[in-house]
């Protein structure tokens, strides 16, 4: 049974292992989640969810999940025989009551005593925000029969229900796709960082070789490092105003931490997509213009080319002479696009614009296929895809 | 051993998630692995757990220099070069230069310990990566000595982190996770209790009010935490302020006597006194 929870995790999307379900049941085994669903919540929690961004996506399929429960309860009322049901209320009722009832009116009434008993359990054993626990019957055992679940005669019970814990879904803002501050990004560029010793060893690492002459007792041991390149080269090129006005506060942020992370960042601004030239300055972008080909020229093929645009635009702008909105472009923009991608062979296209709407819009696709796919999200996620794609 | 469990202690207060979560890795002798917003009382945790269970307490405060081997042990080369000069004894015998790191000490410890490793998060990336034989077997190789450590009693491993960085999904396997959310008023309302057991009832609304008032001013660049709340009462004590002059005439523009216990940050301030000022004006007395 447990079991459809762990793949309804897997395709919820979370990347639990098997050594963290075998964990789990582990801990289960060891009676850690004996008392309640509350328990068990918790404890599948801590073994399961590894980083704050995925909890909220864990309650929900938790939810899902006990839901599924509950309502296959529901489901199971629906053939429960009548006597079964005479024999819950004996157990609810003592005989005096049960003897009354049915002289007041026979098995109506009498089910309808079991209901308000049900619902006083409910209440006694409720108490502040906890979910069932009551009478020792756990939802999800052999018999899992709950009296909450069992709604006699009873429409939306579940309203009054108090809250479950997942279902409150405290962790909301916390997943990762949808915040981005500036340090989140600088985390994701440092990545980019990591392969700066490359190349041949020529120089002497000081400190290596007075440590290996030590550990050598004394007998010299030099040892040499490569140089260090400190600097990934970036070429960040901005698509600015029109549809990217809703995007200027993270693309702001992406530029500021980029700034800060690399220490050879060229930027350049364009409208829409790339054509002939391209400029620095936003206010004075008909004035000082920099030939895209002057780009190419000066900044070589190990600059790493990051294009944050959000794509959107009619596909005559791309893909025909002249399809600009603010001028007259003799070459197509796709023509452009194909240039710079021969000079910086690791390129990739960051789109603040969520993945799911990508597919409707056609300028978006023709991007897409422009760039061989090489188009990511501007979430810390799709940073990190990214990041991945221009090593 | 395991019937011992972690319920909290007289001066922490323990929510049952964060109870299961420790049990949990108690029982099951893996690392936990602790989150939450500065202030939270994540390192304290494991100094909480150790006393409440009564085990010794090996503390290892991570820094942005720190290599893994240092918590195992540490080849003190320059020693014994400076010992072979002088033509000591001692240089035959490399193990005398070998200086055990924490978690060795941890690994050597008579009862069954527990090991803090504060703020991973502060290493290198790779970090991580080089503990998790440590973690997963609690054995490490010395290899100057040709000698295997093993833990003569798994500790109890708390981890904290500030997220500063990410944590490689391998290590993440291994631990036991918890994220210590901010306390609600009511876990709020006990932890104040348990430092101040003799706080007048009217103080402590009171506080927790203006308290959580200044934490939902928006834009704060530090929103004041447990430690500062503790603080700030500790100072309302100390200067005797009576309840009445916390909540000021009108509820929402209050500015809470001695508040630069709760904002950290003069930019923090002058946004808060700003606030209370356009407040005032909109909604004149």
């Amino acid at each position: 049974m447990l079991l459809t929870f762990f793949y309804m995790l897997r395709t919820g999307g979370m990347k639990t292992s098997i050594t963290e379900w075998l964990a789990l049941l582990e801990a289960m085994q060891k009676g850690l989640a004996g008392q309640s669903v509350d328990d068990f919540y918790y404890l599948a929690r801590t073994t399961l969810v590894k980083d704050e961004s995925e909890l909220d996506r864990f309650d929900r399929i938790f939810g899902a999940y006990f839901q599924g429960v509950d309502d296959s309860l529901e489901d199971l009322f629906a053939d429960i025989p009548e006597d079964w049901l005479r024999r819950q209320a004996e157990l609810m009722l003592t005989e005096e009551e049960r003897a009354q009832i049915e002289a007041l009116g026979g098995f109506e009434e009498l089910m309808r005593a079991l209901q308000e008993r049900l619902e006083e359990q409910e209440e006694r054993h409720e108490g502040g925000n906890k979910w069932i626990g009551t009478a020792g019957t756990s939802p999800f055992g052999a018999y899992g029969y709950n009296p909450e679940g069992v709604r006699i005669g009873q429409a939306g019970s579940r309203n009054r229900r108090a809250v479950k814990v997942w279902d409150k879904r405290e962790y909301r803002n916390l997943d990762d796709s949808v915040d981005l501050g500036t340090r989140n990004i600088k985390v994701a560029l440092r990545r980019l960082r990591k392969f700066a010793r490359e190349g041949a060893a020529d120089q002497l690492d000081l400190d290596a070789t007075i440590d290996k002459t030590a550990r050598n007792a004394g007998l010299l041991d030099i040892r040499m490092v490569p140089e260090r390149h400190n600097a990934i080269k970036v070429l960040l090129c901005l698509d600015v105003g029109g549809s990217m006005d809703d995007h200027v506060q993270v693309c702001e942020e992406m530029f500021s931490a980029a700034r800060s992370e690399f220490k050879h960042l060229e930027y350049f601004y364009f409208h829409n997509f790339i054509y002939e030239a391209m400029w620095k300055d936003n206010r004075r972008r008909h004035a000082e213009k920099t030939p895209t080909l002057d780009i190419t020229h000066k900044y070589a093929s190990d600059y790493k080319l990051i294009l944050v645009g959000d794509a959107t635009m009619s596909p005559y702008e791309i893909v025909y002479a002249g399809g600009s909105v603010e001028h007259w472009n003799e070459e197509p923009g796709a023509v452009w696009i194909k240039r710079l991608l021969s000079t910086y062979p690791k390129a990739v296209w960051l789109n603040p614009e969520p993945r799911e709407r990508w597919d409707y819009t056609p300028s978006t696709k023709l991007v897409r296929e422009l760039m061989d796919d090489r188009m990511f999200p501007l979430t810390i996620a799709g940073l990190d895809d990214a990041i991945r794609e221009l090593h | 051993m395991a019937d011992r469990k972690f319920t909290g202690t007289n001066t922490y207060i323990a929510t049952d998630d964060l109870m299961m979560a420790v049990n949990a890795s108690v029982t099951l002798e893996r690392p936990i692995l602790v989150k939450g917003e500065p202030g939270t009382g994540k390192t304290q945790l494991a100094v909480e757990v150790a006393e409440s269970l009564g085990k010794p307490l090996y503390e290892w405060h991570i820094k942005s220099t720190t290599k893994a081997q240092q918590g195992l042990y540490e080849y003190d080369a320059v020693a014994r070069l400076r010992d072979s000069q002088l033509g000591d004894d001692r240089v035959h015998d490399i193990s005398n230069y070998i200086v055990p790191g924490k978690i060795w000490e941890a690994f050597e410890s008579e009862r069954q310990p527990v090991l803090l490793i504060d703020e991973i998060d502060k290493a290198d990336i790779e970090f991580p990566n080089d503990l998790l034989r440590e973690l997963d077997r609690m054995e490490f190789f010395v290899y100057e000595t040709q000698r295997l450590v093993q833990a003569k009693h798994r500790p109890v491993i708390v981890i904290t982190s500030n997220n500063e960085k990410e944590l490689p999904d391998a290590f993440l396997r291994r631990c036991f996770f918890h994220y210590i959310k901010f306390p609600e008023r009511e876990t709020m309302t006990e932890i104040v209790n348990v430092h101040f057991p003799g706080l007048k009832k009217t103080l402590l609304a009171e506080a927790l009010n203006a308290f959580y008032r200044v934490r939902d001013v928006r834009g704060l660049k530090k929103k004041p935490s447990t430690s500062e709340l503790l603080d700030w009462i500790k100072l309302l004590l100390a200067e005797d302020i009576p309840p009445e002059a916390l909540r000021g005439d009108d509820k929402r523009s209050a500015i809470p006597p001695l508040y630069g216990a709760l904002l950290k940050n003069e930019q923090d301030v002058h946004l808060f006194e700003q606030l209370v000022f356009l407040d005032r004006r909109s909604n004149p007395q």
